[in-house]
């Protein structure tokens, strides 16, 4: 099977005057998953739209498996599953019918087609709802239709706007492993996302874009990394016991590559230290032999968070 | 709890492209079927089927209350047959607008509902073209108001079976003909309408002020007062369905004191092939220009 790829060319889109996409050129390809930040109004919604049809590039063009959208659209999307801000369902049918209907337009075999059905919505936890109206669903049991709907074709791209917008907690964590289900199963996977939590938690690249310019497209670890003050990282450090100041200002900030040392709370410190992955290491090492009750030591999930907040303010 | 997803992949391999996917045809057949499907689970296919079944019943009561020579007189010397008279008073008076309001609810949201209720967002995502999904409605509104025609045209026939008998004249299947050929038209129309919008209610509006009031407007005064064969009002080309039910067939004529302030003027009958060139012109110009329209329309 060949890498799914998608590929926007030189992609800008205008709206009389105002420039919703500028330019835009994007090669992604593989199984991973994408995330695509920006603030609102930055592009994102108006890319994912050109790569489903919904709208004309102005210019440029945008290919999925090397396949141009708005020239070819049945064949280009026949291998694409999308959620595009929240459709909605025609409410007089039910999950069944509805995802029928989009198993028919796909061409699922008949005799698959029951099963398949079953399979998606097992997976979204709607099996009760199948044969009710979704007319009567709420915003978040919609939306998990709406991505039973993605899954059904078990195609190689996914395209997905906010895909757990409307969703509680508990469904915003299916839907994560969802997505890294679909990553083991050799599936590309570009998602756009106002959580970034959610991004770091499940993506393996980012592409940030703002006032529909493409600011940064890498692996997760290089644009946090490429975006710091010094190119250094942060670690967020938890204790079994309380740490105090001195240990924090003396024993840990003396630590070789270590930048700068906080400390939230007494169980808690934060370290930002200069270097890759071998410096993460040994700072792994000498905290383990400062015995200082670790019990664990992790990127900081701030880092992309600060990364997206210094980029974007730089573009204002 | 949450499944866990790393199990084998059981299905084999698919290349990227449309190996499996359906013909565009079959894929017409699909929205057809699902847009039907939701016409009969909505309140407004069993108003629209009410309102011709309580037109049926005023008739039939009326029909019954004062008699058939009274409501569809026929003169000995100038009506030739009592059944014409009958399913002109009938048909001929009221199928344009069952036909008008069938339009007007299957057709006049029927594109512009996909953008304003953001239904359309399910749909267009998917590998079909836009004209599959266009045709697909089209097909499911024109198949749900030939089930209100049909309705209508059964309880007329029942009405002229019991007063006539098997006497039906040949002119009724000629109109219902018509008729069908209008229901197409105005469908094309609607459509386009529809397209034009991103409202519903926009598009509802227009439709229904355009057909129930607009047309016959321009029509009585470009007639009647500007003394212009209004060919290009697509009322005028509908006229042959009741035209066809009178004995003889009403024909362009100068008449005494037609014209505006009492002077003579002309009266205006459109043949029956105007009738249809008007019809078959108005249906594949709006149908296409609907298509054409939401070819382009973008869901922003």
């Amino acid at each position: 099977m060949n890498n799914p790829s998608i590929e926007a060319v030189n992609l800008s889109k205008r709206y009389g005057s105002f420039l919703a996409l500028s330019n835009l050129s994007l090669k992604i390809e593989g199984s991973k998953c994408v995330g695509f930040l920006g603030p609102n109004g930055a592009g994102k919604t108006t890319t994912l739209k050109i790569f489903t049809d919904m709208i004309r590039a102005s210019e440029g063009k945008a290919l999925i498996n090397g396949i141009d959208v708005h020239l070819n659209k049945k064949k280009a999307l026949s291998s694409v599953g999308s959620l595009i801000e929240s459709p909605e369902i025609y409410p007089s049918l039910t999950p069944r019918e509805a995802l029928s209907m989009v198993a028919e337009i796909r061409g699922l075999p008949r005799a698959e087609k029951r099963k398949k059905i079953e399979e998606v919505v097992s997976e979204v936890k709607m099996e009760e709802w199948l044969d009710k109206k979704v007319g009567k669903f709420s915003k978040g049991m919609k939306q998990r239709i709406n991505i039973a709907a993605a899954l059904l074709s078990d195609p190689d791209v996914f395209l997905l706007d906010e895909p757990t917008t409307g969703l509680d907690p508990r469904g915003m964590a299916e839907v994560r492993d969802i997505v890294r289900s679909l990553k083991t199963r050799n599936r590309l996977i570009f998602m756009s996302s106002h959580l970034l939590n959610e991004v770091q938690d499940v993506c393996d690249e980012v592409a940030m874009i703002d006032h529909g310019k493409l600011l940064v497209y890498d692996t997760l670890s290089n644009v946090t990394r490429r975006a710091s003050i010094d190119g250094g990282n942060t670690v967020e450090v938890e204790l079994s016991r309380d740490v105090d100041e001195q240990t924090v200002n003396g024993n840990i900030a003396s630590l070789s590559n270590v930048s700068s040392v906080e400390r939230p709370d007494p169980r808690k410190i934060r370290i930002h230290f200069a270097g890759g992955i071998q410096n993460q290491e040994r700072l792994l090492l000498d905290l383990a032999n400062m015995k200082i009750g670790m019990i664990s030591f992790h990127p900081s999930a701030s880092a992309l968070e600060d990364t997206y907040l210094r980029l974007i303010k730089d573009t204002l | 709890m949450i499944r866990t997803m790393s199990k084998p992949q059981t299905r084999p391999v698919r290349s990227a492209g449309s190996a499996f996917l359906p013909s565009s045809v079959s894929q017409v057949g699909t929205i057809t079927k699902y847009e039907l499907v939701n016409y009969f689970r909505s309140r407004r296919f069993f108003i629209l089927l009410a309102i011709g079944l309580i037109i049926s019943g005023i008739l039939t009561g009326l029909v019954a209350y004062l008699g058939v020579s009274y409501v569809a007189p026929c003169p000995p010397k100038t009506c030739s047959s009592p059944a014409l008279a009958f399913y002109s008073f009938w048909w001929g008076s009221s199928i344009t607008f069952v036909i008008v309001l069938s339009g007007i609810f299957f057709g006049g949201d029927a594109i512009s509902g996909e953008f304003q209720n953001k239904t359309g967002y399910f749909l267009v995502g998917n590998p079909l073209r836009r004209s599959s999904i266009y045709i697909g409605k089209w097909l499911g509104a024109l198949t749900a108001s030939l089930i209100v025609f049909a309705t209508y045209a059964a309880i007329t026939v029942g009405n002229g079976l019991y007063y006539f008998g098997m006497n039906v004249p040949y002119q009724f299947a000629e109109s219902l003909t018509f008729s069908i050929l209008y229901l197409i038209a105005v469908l094309g129309f609607t459509f386009f309408f529809s397209s034009l919008f991103k409202s519903s209610s926009m598009s509802i509006l227009v439709t229904a002020i355009l057909f129930l009031f607009a047309f016959s407007l321009i029509q009585l005064i470009v007639a009647g007062l500007v003394q212009v064969e209004p060919w290009f009002i697509i009322t005028y080309g509908s006229g042959i369905i009741g035209n066809v039910l009178i004995d003889p067939y009403p024909t362009t004529q100068p008449i005494r004191g037609a014209g505006p302030g009492g002077r003579d003027g002309m009266t205006f009958a459109a043949t029956v092939p105007e009738g249809i060139a008007i019809l078959v012109v108005y249906f594949f110009a709006t149908a296409i220009l609907g298509l054409v329209l939401f070819e382009r329309k973008e869901f922003t």
